[in-house]
């Protein structure tokens, strides 16, 4: 099983990646939880939302306190919020930034693998807005390998429609350009 | 053939409601069931499905439509949470006494106060003597497939009574997860249409939910007592034919490696498949730790229950609710009633676990098994305590 948490802000679209990943890995035949961070939440405040995906029956309900790999989709939360608390050891971090992978080390003084991609300047240039939670959901399959990324198209055209493509454009960039450290 | 789709929960049991060919729902949205309220909106707005959804103003108002358009014959849903159905509370009895076939989901969640909107089960204990058949869910299938065998239940001819399906709030309502969703031609097949034994109409004036003094109440009273002890016959043959028809196996109680389980953990609702990963790691450190878990609260399973926990030394009972200044939680006082009379009956323990969202991680569950255990004397048996609580 492989335990995803993500990091952004209220209204950057944490929530509809969890669940997007969920459905699309549901589809594929696997076994996914996709949920937020029960409770209270507000647009700009920091935010967690989880994934949960395995090859057999999911029977854990409680949160996720051990990640495998963390995303960060705003990289201003790194100093406020602690994005590599309980991280597994040998656990990733995917970073939303124009930073290399090697000053988002320096920046969290962590030692493992750290991986980024401007997720924001490809939505912006693709999208043309600047809300990265469907591009970095390219990201986060290309470090994980979950899934390819075809099977996310039905889940996105199903909600996005007629903006599904550029989505799906975005999603194909992030997962080519993402650069990992050593 | 039925569809594997990954939805919420909430959107998921919509999708069932819809599929029960509903006529009318009463619904105000509140936190943790609001999605239910959404969703089913929608596809009325959207035409796929043809029923009336009545905006109201209140939860009060919520059930006293639903009990309106029940009485006028429709198939009627509703759904809330914690103050809602605390608002909705003084309607429930009617709508027993009534004999009227509503169903209700019950996204649960903390009721105030202080203010709390996430899981636990002090939402519904006080209902519990309202005459609702009450079941809970484990996880977002059994949420689908109660709330569709609750019309099947309610509007049987021997039952005529009011179901409630309790969803844990966000534990369940908010995840997005596996359920397989039945056809409507399945539906049709299982869930025929309601055919009313009474109804309001204007042109065949009757009286429903009329006066009674002391000449009758008692009476009356009765006969909802025994329409409701009755109802277990029909809630076991609705599980039967579910179990033919989809696969799915329901009982009043499940048990998990608790035949020969020197200690057994009782759950109710969400976090009983999270327990039942705390038995594998018991078990595989050779501790014989079972798990016994409540589907059917009302009618109460007596004879279930006792069948489960016959072997068992300890019973650890969780509680997500409290009976305060009483004998512990709520469902721990029902074990220990349930029991009372036997010749030969496990020490009884009492955790109150999983308050306004406190999590419970698969640890804590074993711990609780390990440290009751430990009580070599049973000293701490027939007592209560709140797990992992700051003092």
């Amino acid at each position: 099983m492989i335990e995803v948490r993500w990091h952004g802000r209220g209204g950057q679209g944490a929530v509809t990646s969890v669940e997007l990943l969920a459905v699309s890995a549901i589809a594929a035949g696997k076994y996914a939880q996709g949920f937020p961070s029960f409770g209270p939440e507000r647009r700009g405040a920091p935010v967690a939302a989880f994934t949960r995906i395995d090859d057999k029956k999911i029977n854990v309900r409680s949160g996720i306190y051990e990640p495998d790999v963390v995303l960060v989709l705003d990289s201003s939360l790194i100093g406020l919020v602690n994005v590599l608390d309980g991280l597994k050891p040998g656990g990733k971090v995917i970073v939303n930034t124009h930073k290399t992978p090697e000053e988002i080390k320096k920046d969290l003084n962590f030692d493992g693998p750290v991986a980024t991609v401007d997720g924001t300047g490809i939505a912006r240039k693709e999208m043309g807005v600047p809300i990265a939670n469907t591009t970095m959901i390219g990201a986060l399959l290309k470090i994980t390998g979950i899934m390819e990324l075809d099977a996310m198209k039905a889940s996105i055209e199903h909600r996005f429609g007629r903006i599904a493509q550029k989505n799906l454009n975005a999603m194909k960039r992030a997962y080519d350009e993402i650069q990992i450290s050593n | 053939m039925h569809k594997r789709v990954g939805l919420e929960v909430t959107v998921a049991v919509a999708e069932a409601v819809a599929l029960c060919r509903i006529d009318m729902a009463g619904v105000y949205p509140i936190t943790p069931q609001s999605h239910i309220a959404e969703h089913l909106s929608n596809l009325v707005a959207d035409g796929v499905l043809d029923a009336e959804f009545v905006t109201v103003e209140s939860e009060h108002s919520a059930m006293s439509a639903v009990i309106g358009a029940s009485s006028a014959g429709a198939r009627a849903y509703t759904a809330t949470a914690s103050q809602g159905l605390l608002l909705m509370n003084e309607l429930l009895p009617i709508a027993s006494a009534m004999r009227l076939p509503i169903t209700m989901a019950i996204a649960n969640r903390a009721v105030s106060g202080p203010l709390n909107i996430l899981n636990d089960h002090s939402d519904i204990m006080p209902q519990r003597d309202t005459g609702w058949i009450t079941v809970f869910a484990e996880n977002g299938q059994e949420s689908v497939d109660l709330s569709i065998q609750a019309f099947k239940i309610a509007e049987h001819p021997d039952v005529m009574l009011p179901v409630c399906v309790n969803i844990d709030g966000f534990q369940l309502t908010h995840m997005v997860e596996p359920v397989e969703l039945p056809t409507q031609e399945e539906v049709d097949a299982f869930l025929p249409p309601f055919v009313p034994h009474a109804t309001l109409h204007p042109s065949r004036p009757v009286t429903m939910g009329a006066f009674s003094m002391s000449d009758y109440f008692t009476e009356i009273m009765k006969a909802k007592d025994e329409a409701i002890k009755n109802s277990k016959k029909v809630i076991l043959d609705v599980w039967k034919e579910w179990e033919e028809k989809f696969g799915r196996s329901y009982k009043p109680v499940e048990s998990y490696r608790a035949d020969d389980a020197d200690v057994v953990l009782l759950t109710m609702g969400s976090m009983g498949e999270t327990a039942g990963l705390a038995i594998d790691d018991l078990r595989a450190r050779g501790i014989k730790a079972g798990l016994v878990k409540l589907r059917l609260w009302r009618p109460f399973p007596f004879a279930e229950l006792k069948a489960a926990i016959k072997n068992t030394k300890k019973l650890i009972v969780t509680d997500r609710a409290v009976s305060f200044g009483g004998p512990g939680g709520p469902v721990f006082s029902e074990i220990k009633s349930a029991l009372f009379a036997e010749a030969s009956r496990p020490a009884a323990y009492n955790y109150i676990i999983g308050l306004g969202g406190r999590d419970v991680t698969v640890s804590d569950f074993a711990n609780m098994v390990e440290t009751v255990m430990a009580d070599a004397g049973n000293k701490k048996a027939d007592t209560y305590e709140f797990w992992g609580v700051r003092e």
